[in-house]
């Protein structure tokens, strides 16, 4: 009997077991291990705030997604020994294993800014992107009369990089349809040189921020919270006040990364970027925010990299070589409020452009461009991902290396 | 789009980051630091140096890992390349802008 323990069972580790329960040959055994009971929807944190979904609308026991032939084990983990290819849980067990597969992603860390937690932590300083954050976020925006409402990002990398711009234009639209969007003033700040940093996307989409009159705060490096005087301060002492500050704090790998002597000095563990295969040892496999790699930290990079995953394992046990084929994939919605959102496609190599997808001069979706198709796309996605993404089911017309027919790169060239 | 820099024809992008890190050397490198308003001096050079090497390695950059380096740390990279210093040092490094996915 072989071993294949996959740690983690969020997006990426979930739709893995589904992926090697049909592929692994039978004296393959193949273990998932996870602290949690329930697997989070994540993309569906974003519309908590705002009311449009609820905390039953996104969860469901990860349970009902592992396959049959995988065994769960709901534990924490302790560490990764990789000289001797073992784990070690928390309740003493040990998991001895022929390849491991990483994929216990991301979380944000507050406490790595100094003053960001205290009194203040979920009363007038709010993230969005645990569930408990949103939900507590959507009671005070409820009862909130207004005022100055700061959106922020920490620094980068975070996990899906286009959600602070989505919740920002979602907070325009709320605000309105609630009728106090004069008595609110919305800044975005951003240790980037703009809400937008690629010339193309900045060039369709930079006049969004104008008409919804939001302000721009860009090249902020955050040193520290004053919880008191409810001000931020960066690195060269330029100050940001607020009534409302929505953080989205550093993004770390998970602790036993460090623990295990395995990750960078986020926790992010160094990944070979076509192949998938850690850095640190040849039957250690790394995939979705866990990674390090240059690509976005989001759920399609995830689903994208499954497929080659899969495959390189599949090579791997029949000692073949490894396929260098994962081009950094990435497609994404961007909600803009009222209805309406953008759809993006891009990888490595090619920033995003305009064009048709997912069927090339077809559509029905435009990218990088706001139509209310694309919106009911970003919706009718809660769907296909407990049905196709996690469960490891192809979703037509959606290959895991970009499509570069449809795409008008010669915009990029100006 | 190319230009005359130091005397050598160099290939930027349309924001004035080189596009080829083979086409870098000192010379170069002290006129887009003159551009940035940096006169550069002995504690500029470990900090572009370190930042090629993680672009050669593919290592995503951001303000806390430069930090984090052993070469300086946040307040001195600020010191060094005030106002934007990532961005700043990049494109005096020769290594693409950092950026967001959009």
């Amino acid at each position: 009997m072989k071993d294949l323990v996959i740690l983690g069972a969020g997006t990426a580790g979930t739709m893995m077991s589904n992926h090697l329960a049909k592929r692994l040959p039978n004296d393959w055994r193949i273990r998932i291990v996870d602290q949690r009971k329930i697997h989070h929807y994540q993309p569906g944190y974003l519309f908590i705030p705002f009311g449009t979904y609820k905390e039953e609308d996104i969860i469901k026991p990860i349970q009902q997604f592992i396959p049959e032939r995988a065994e769960y084990i709901q534990q924490s983990i302790l560490k990764v020994d990789a000289e001797h290819n073992r784990v070690y849980l928390e309740d003493s067990r040990v998991l001895d294993y022929d390849v491991l597969i990483i994929a216990t992603g991301t979380d944000i860390a507050p406490e790595e800014i100094d003053g960001m937690m205290g009194d203040h932590w979920h009363k007038s300083v709010f993230d969005f992107y645990t569930l408990d954050g949103a939900v507590k976020l959507h009671k005070k925006l409820e009862n909130w009369k207004g005022g100055h409402l700061a959106v922020h990002i920490t620094e980068m990398p975070i996990k899906c990089p286009v959600a602070p711009l989505e919740f920002t234009f979602l907070a325009d639209a709320y605000f309105e349809q609630r009728g106090i969007r004069d008595k609110v003033k919305i800044s975005f700040v951003t240790p980037m040189d703009g809400a937008f940093t690629k010339p193309v996307a900045s060039a369709h989409l930079g006049h969004l921020l104008e008409e919804k009159g939001i302000e721009v705060v860009p090249n902020f490096n955050i040193m520290s919270l004053d919880g008191e005087r409810k001000v931020i301060t960066d690195y060269e002492g330029k100050e940001v006040s607020y009534d409302l500050l929505v953080t989205i704090p550093t993004n770390k790998g998970a602790d036993y990364v460090e623990r295990s002597g395995l990750g960078d000095e986020l926790n992010f563990i160094p990944t070979h970027k076509g192949t998938l295969q850690s850095k640190a040892k040849e039957n250690i496999f790394v995939i979705g925010d866990a990674t390090n790699l240059p690509a976005s930290k989001a759920g399609s990079v995830a689903h994208f990299e499954g497929e080659i995953l899969l495959e390189n394992i599949m090579r791997y046990i029949n000692g073949k070589e490894l396929l260098d084929e994962f081009d950094g994939h990435a497609n994404c919605f961007v909600e803009t409020g009222h209805g309406k959102a953008l759809l993006i496609d891009f990888n490595y190599t090619h920033q995003p452009v305009s064009g048709t997808f997912p069927i090339p001069g077809v559509g029905p979706l435009n990218l990088l461009k706001e139509s209310r198709m694309n919106h009911m796309g970003k919706m009718a996605f809660k769907w296909i991902y407990w049905n196709m993404l996690i469960t490891g089911k192809h979703i037509p017309f959606v290959s895991s290396k970009m499509n570069e027919a449809g795409k008008n790169f010669e915009e990029a060239n100006v | 789009m190319e230009a005359t820099i130091a005397g050598q024809i160099i290939d930027l992008n349309n924001e004035g980051y080189l596009t080829d890190l083979n086409q870098w050397n000192k010379e170069v490198a002290a006129q887009i630091a003159q551009e940035e308003g940096i006169e550069l001096t002995d504690g500029h050079w470990p900090v572009l140096e370190y930042l090629q090497e993680q672009y050669r390695n593919e290592v995503p950059l951001s303000i806390r890992k430069v930090g984090k380096s052993g070469v300086v740390d946040i307040k001195q990279f600020y010191a060094l390349f005030p106002g934007g210093p990532l961005k700043k040092a990049s494109r005096i490094a020769g290594i693409p802008k950092p950026a967001s996915c959009i």
